[in-house]
């Protein structure tokens, strides 16, 4: 039989997530609920969509760590402009309106990093600072409780509702659409658009991408632009969600969710990484963090439970990568 | 935005490109390329015929000063194999980026297919047919062989989605041009470098190459490697496709090419016919040089231990039952072909391959070497074959790569390192091995490919080993520094060191060994001794099968 | 920008490209100018003190990530090490002494908890770099999350009360506060450490260019343990500045510090890819940052009278980033194009 496949990422977390699952819903059936699978959806929603953003950075051999910033400016910006001007603005302008601002942030990435040639990691973490500051210094830093209707009204959809058992209802958010409809468009601009492979060959060999004719600060303008704007719509959503814009909220976690796309089998030098990992990748993150409670383990545990995946992950890897280099350091003698 | 087209088929359309064309280019290309759409051009009526495919005539071309090209000529024919030969720095890689429009020329002609180009773009190049497989290939390792195939066809018909049965279409055409068959699914990064440069060589054709340059194709190939590559040209040339092979393999060379052009310090020196040339005119044509240096006399002292005495040496599936005795002033040459196991027993030796069995003794004592540490501890060292990865830290200063192996021993007070020791080491260095340099401070990526060398030397004498192992001692150095790397090497053994050196640089091993052992096959296959032999046998012997 | 930098025992002369220098001249700029807008305000005594208890606490974390980053990797636990060891020994303070008195042994001894901690801390990051070759920005996230972990599993996620490491905190000595004076001593040696044992030197090989280290025989792997472990030490000295400082020990304490570090390294002219960077221009970053910070704090309050002008310096700090990379992109090309 041929196990070559077992190899694959993809394969490996999806096996884990499988096993996690059945050995949490074997130790507290609670788990295969409607309610507990809802809730799972529900907590993947906004790290979903940032994590579409950073697939594709990562890819292309960068690394972004302002877009938690982005979000946060995008979100708080945003709510605090309809307030002021626009209560009874509908929630897709709310969206737009964030995109925009999150796209223009992104430019700004864009443009250190092709025009100076910077690197990504330092551009980005100038800008995480810049734009975090610019938040809490210019627009606000106090929580704005009172949301637009509109928003309220966008907490309360419903996708799905599933009567319980106990006389309550189990609600899916409509808001899972917008990170299953980002995975599927990055999937698609991935793998069937020019300008998708043209992110994979930046990662790949960069000079050589150049030669070929790929337009380098296009493609780099095209990716922190992107980034941008599904960090405005992450930002966004998370407000209406909480049903609070705190410009103290989402920042910090930026290194969680490049870890989720890691430990979904992109690499950080680039050139590698696919949605279905990043998916997979998220997913067994979510899980872990919100299946402890289940298992009667406190909660104070999700961020040792966390270290661990991240270590397990990126360790067996590595350790298949020094095997196989020992096998193969003769070629590299040669070479 | 769409991509640069980056060939037409069609010459006689009238090239309009818009300007975001030009936008898109990258920007190195696109003044060259503006300017080159500048002169009217008349569709190409010279029938195929009596013309060469590429004249370049009187090329001369300067960097800040340097003259890199002086009156320079290049004549390629349809369907022949030309061979550009002669020594790094000389001005091939100029030559053909002249000939590729990456570098615009100074002065001089350029008529390719019957049309003189006044300016020459990539684009105009790529155009004509004209396809450059450099060193590195330009492919993407991340991406699969379709994909490496047939990008440059998507990117030039402009598209925007990718069509993957359109890719593996083009692909699998372009691989059954060539009579090879490769898995179209797999990264290239899984590749042998001979599939990369198959897919390298696909990837041109489908380009409509009429003329295919490779810069160093056999550099990293094994000997069927070589067979199968020289194989596929001799069937594209019957297909009316020129090549021109730029080498320093004397050996394949004189194997595959039709006509040789030889160049020396930016010069034509001299070509013809490949019935012309035998290995000794061409090494005389590419160095100038016909004196010979005069080979290393050793003396064997009496009574003496042997340095390194290996007995029934095995690395598992590379070296097989090596037996050989080193004394102390003896330089001792290991040859054979790429893969034939030279490089491997230097590795083996340095502790940086698994040794199944066998032993090693060093001065009579028995030593176990499975680290570089071990190695090292015993007064091995090893100046590596690829200087500027595994020998240098290019961009830290002279001084601070002349101390790293002695930087432990150079404590003064409460054991901090001595500047001041420092200081003098390296001063001592610099001075005895004539290392040209304003300051020994600045970054070693500042010296010449010899002054390089002899600072990876300096670093190794520092910690005085007892025995040196040098692969590819003077690869990409000059020939005046070559012989003078050459005496360094002599003045050593002579002081009583032990020198095994690895090469396949035919004139090197003669001159510089007092034995040579030659390996094939992970094995010790003969015994050669330099004042038994000469360049010609050597040759054969070494590419014999 | 790698090359430019000036590296031990060979430091290169001061060029016009120098970064130390450049930096010098930016601190005390930004120095002269806020003492001329804001006088007695900022130039003041009672101004320099609280400054000078202010950046100690991220000063010392910088050394750490500076350190692994000069080795050419990056350690983004240092923060998560500092408050699991100040937990640790504050745990230690409020369980031998209830009372809440502070004997110097058991200071001694807590912070001897604390190191500990952070060797072991360390040396495990440099097991997962070192041993099993995770790269290090994904080996420490990993570790930084489980020690931040084990914070929030011990204490519950909340914070350790105990005013008994106070002394450190607030004390001072002819007027210099301890916490510089750890600062301070912390640079001096670790200058030392870099400039003058082998270790340092084949930190910075190492950083340059790993293969060549190999084959120049360069131990890597216990270079590499030390350097991280090192920054662990670090790290647990950190958190027993938190603790004296702030008087408590939490889990979640100073989680803007990691990426803070990582600017200050960059902007003191730590090489991001490995191989340069000095203590000197580390500890001119920190001054800088600090400086701005404060001024900028007092010249907002005073334009806008807000109390959001202490979210200023934020925005300042990436700016300055970007600026000082602009900066060193032009000059790197003023280079190039001269010859030599």
């Amino acid at each position: 039989m041929n196990l070559s496949f077992l190899r694959k990422t993809e394969v490996l977390v999806a096996l884990t997530i499988v096993l996690f699952c059945i050995i949490v819903g074997i130790i507290n059936p609670v788990f295969f609920t409607v309610a507990n699978v809802f809730d799972l959806l529900r907590s993947s929603i906004v790290m979903g969509i940032f994590a579409m953003g950073v697939l594709l950075v990562i890819i292309s051999g960068g690394i972004d760590v302002s877009f938690t910033a982005v979000a946060v400016f995008a979100m708080y910006a945003t709510v605090k402009l309809l307030n002021a001007y626009w209560v009874e603005a509908p929630m897709w302008v709310a969206f737009i309106l964030a995109g925009a601002m999150g796209l223009g942030l992104g430019f700004i990435n864009a443009f250190f990093i092709s025009r100076f040639n910077l690197p990504t990691l330092i551009v980005t973490l100038g800008t995480l600072s810049m734009f975090h500051g610019f938040v809490l210094f210019a627009i606000g830093n106090s929580i704005i409780r009172s949301m637009p209707p509109s928003f309220t009204a966008f907490a309360r959809s419903t996708l799905l509702e599933v009567p319980l058992s106990n006389g309550g209802v189990s609600r899916l958010h409509p808001a899972i659409f917008l990170t299953v409809v980002a995975a599927l468009l990055t999937w698609l601009l991935l793998d069937y658009t020019m300008l998708g492979r043209g992110v994979y060959a930046l990662g790949g060999a960069r000079e050589a991408a150049g030669r070929a004719g790929f337009n380098i600060p296009r493609i780099q303008y095209f990716i922190y632009g992107t980034v941008g704007l599904l960090s405005g719509i992450a930002g966004i959503t998370y407000a209406a969600l909480g049903r609070q814009a705190n410009p103290q909220d989402i920042v910090g976690s930026e290194l969680n969710v490049i870890a989720a796309v890691v430990l979904g089998g992109a690499t950080l030098t680039g050139g590698r990484g696919t949605v279905i990992g990043t998916v997979l990748g998220v997913a067994l993150v979510v899980i872990m963090n919100n299946s402890l409670i289940l298992l009667g383990i406190p909660t104070t545990w999700q961020r040792v439970v966390l270290g661990v995946i991240i270590i397990l992950g990126t360790g067996m890897p590595a350790l298949q990568a020094q095997r196989a280099q020992r096998r193969s350091q003769i070629t590299e003698g040669i070479a | 935005m769409p991509p640069p087209t980056l060939h037409h088929r069609n010459h006689a359309v009238p090239i309009h490109l818009p300007r975001r064309t030009l936008q898109a280019m990258p920007t190195e290309l696109a003044p060259l390329y503006s300017a080159a759409i500048a002169p009217d051009r008349t569709p190409d009526l010279v029938p195929d015929g009596a013309e060469p495919f590429v004249q370049l005539a009187h090329i001369n071309k300067s960097f800040a000063g340097v003259r890199a090209l002086e009156d320079v000529h290049l004549t390629i024919e349809r369907g022949r194999i030309h061979c550009l030969v002669g020594e790094n720095g000389c001005g091939k890689s100029t030559l053909i980026k002249v000939l590729a429009g990456v570098y615009p020329r100074d002065s001089g002609t350029v008529r390719i297919n019957g049309r003189d180009y006044e300016k020459m773009s990539p684009i105009d190049s790529i155009r004509e047919g004209i396809q450059v497989i450099y060193q590195d290939f330009s492919l993407f390792p991340n991406f699969t062989v379709a994909e490496n195939i047939a990008l440059n066809e998507q990117l030039a018909d402009n598209k925007r989605i990718v069509n993957w049965k359109q890719v593996r279409q083009v692909a699998q055409d372009a691989l059954k041009q060539i009579d090879v068959s490769l898995p179209l699914d797999a990264r290239v990064e899984e590749m042998s470098v001979a599939n990369k440069q198959l897919i390298a060589i696909s990837k041109a054709l489908r380009q409509n190459a009429q003329l295919i340059v490779m810069d160093e194709p056999t550099s990293a190939l094994t000997e069927r490697e070589v067979r199968n590559l020289f194989a596929v040209i001799r069937r594209l040339q019957a297909r009316g496709i020129a090549f021109l092979f730029v080498s320093h393999k004397l050996n394949e060379v004189l194997e595959i090419s039709e006509t040789i052009m030889v160049m020396r310090n930016g010069h034509n020196v001299s070509d013809g016919d490949r019935a012309e040339y035998d290995h000794a005119r061409l090494v005389f044509e590419m160095t100038g040089q016909s004196i010979r240096e005069k080979s290393y006399a050793y003396t064997p002292a009496p009574g003496a231990q042997p340095r390194l005495a290996v007995d029934q040496l095995t690395v598992h599936g590379m070296l097989q039952d090596i037996s050989l005795r080193l004394f102390p002033g003896e330089i001792v040459g290991i040859t054979g072909l790429l893969g034939s196991g030279r490089t491997e027993l230097a590795l083996a030796l340095f502790g940086m391959l698994p040794i199944a069995s066998g032993t090693i003794a060093m001065d009579g004592k028995p030593v176990r070497i499975r680290t570089i540490h071990d190695a090292i501890s015993h007064g091995i060292g090893y100046v590596p074959e690829d200087r500027l990865s595994e020998g240098l830290f290019l961009e830290q200063s002279i001084g601070n790569n002349i101390v790293v192996r002695i930087i432990d021993r150079l404590r003064g007070a409460l054991g901090l390192t001595d500047k001041r020791q420092v200081t003098q080491q390296v001063d001592h260095w610099v001075d005895a091995l004539h290392i040209k340099t304003g300051s020994p401070e600045l970054a070693a990526k500042t010296l010449s490919g010899g002054n390089q060398q002899r600072v990876v030397l300096a670093k190794w004498l520092a910690s005085n080993p007892r025995l040196l192992i040098l692969n590819g001692p003077t690869v990409g150095v000059d020939i005046g520094s070559k012989n003078e790397l050459h005496e360094l090497m002599k003045a050593l053994a002579q002081e009583g060191m032990g020198l095994l050196v690895i090469s396949d640089d035919i004139p090197e091993l003669l001159q510089v060994c007092n034995r040579i052992l030659l390996m094939r096959h992970g094995r010790i296959e003969e015994e050669i001794l330099p004042m038994a032999t000469n360049e010609n046998e050597l040759a054969a012997k070494l590419i014999e099968d | 920008m790698s090359e430019t930098t000036a590296s031990q025992p060979f430091p290169t002369s001061i060029r016009r490209n120098n970064p130390v220098l450049r930096l010098a001249i930016i601190a005390a700029l930004i120095f002269a100018a806020f003492s001329l807008i804001l006088r007695d305000q900022f130039f003041s005594v009672r101004n320099m003190q609280s400054m000078a208890v202010q950046f100690p606490e991220f000063g010392i974390l910088a050394i750490a990530i500076a350190l692994t980053m000069i080795s050419g990797g990056i350690d983004l636990s240092v923060v998560g090490i500092a408050n699991l060891s100040g937990i640790l020994a504050a745990l230690t303070m409020t369980h031998f002494a209830p009372d809440g008195s502070s004997p110097l042994w058991l200071m001694l001894a807590a912070i001897a908890v604390a190191l500990v901690v952070g060797s072991l801390c360390g040396l495990f990051n440099g097991f997962l770099v070192a041993r099993i070759g995770i790269p290090p920005i994904l080996a420490t996230l990993g570790s930084g999350s489980l020690y931040t972990g084990f914070g929030y599993v011990i204490t519950g996620g909340y914070a350790v009360r105990t005013a008994q490491m106070a002394a450190i905190g607030n004390g001072s000595l002819l007027g210099i506060p301890y916490p510089v004076m750890i600062f301070a001593l912390a640079a001096a040696i670790f200058a030392l450490l870099l400039n003058r044992t082998a270790w340092g030197f084949n930190v910075y090989m190492l950083g340059t260019n790993t293969t060549a280290a190999r084959f120049s025989g360069v131990r890597s792997i216990l270079v590499l343990f030390r350097t991280y472990w090192l920054a662990g030490l670090l790290g647990a000295v950190a958190g027993i500045v938190f603790l004296a400082r702030a008087n408590s020990a939490k889990p979640d304490y100073g989680e803007s510090f990691v990426l803070l570090s990582v600017l200050i390294s960059i902007l003191g002219g730590v090489s991001y890819i490995g191989g340069f960077g000095t203590i000197s221009g580390l500890v001119l970053a920190v001054l800088s940052l600090q400086f701005l910070s404060t001024g900028l704090n007092m010249l907002m309050l005073q334009l806008s009278g807000s109390s959001a002008a202490i979210f200023f310096k934020q925005f300042a700090w990436g700016a300055l980033l970007l600026i000082v990379m602009v900066i060193n992109y032009y000059s790197q090309q003023r280079q190039n194009r001269s010859p030599g």
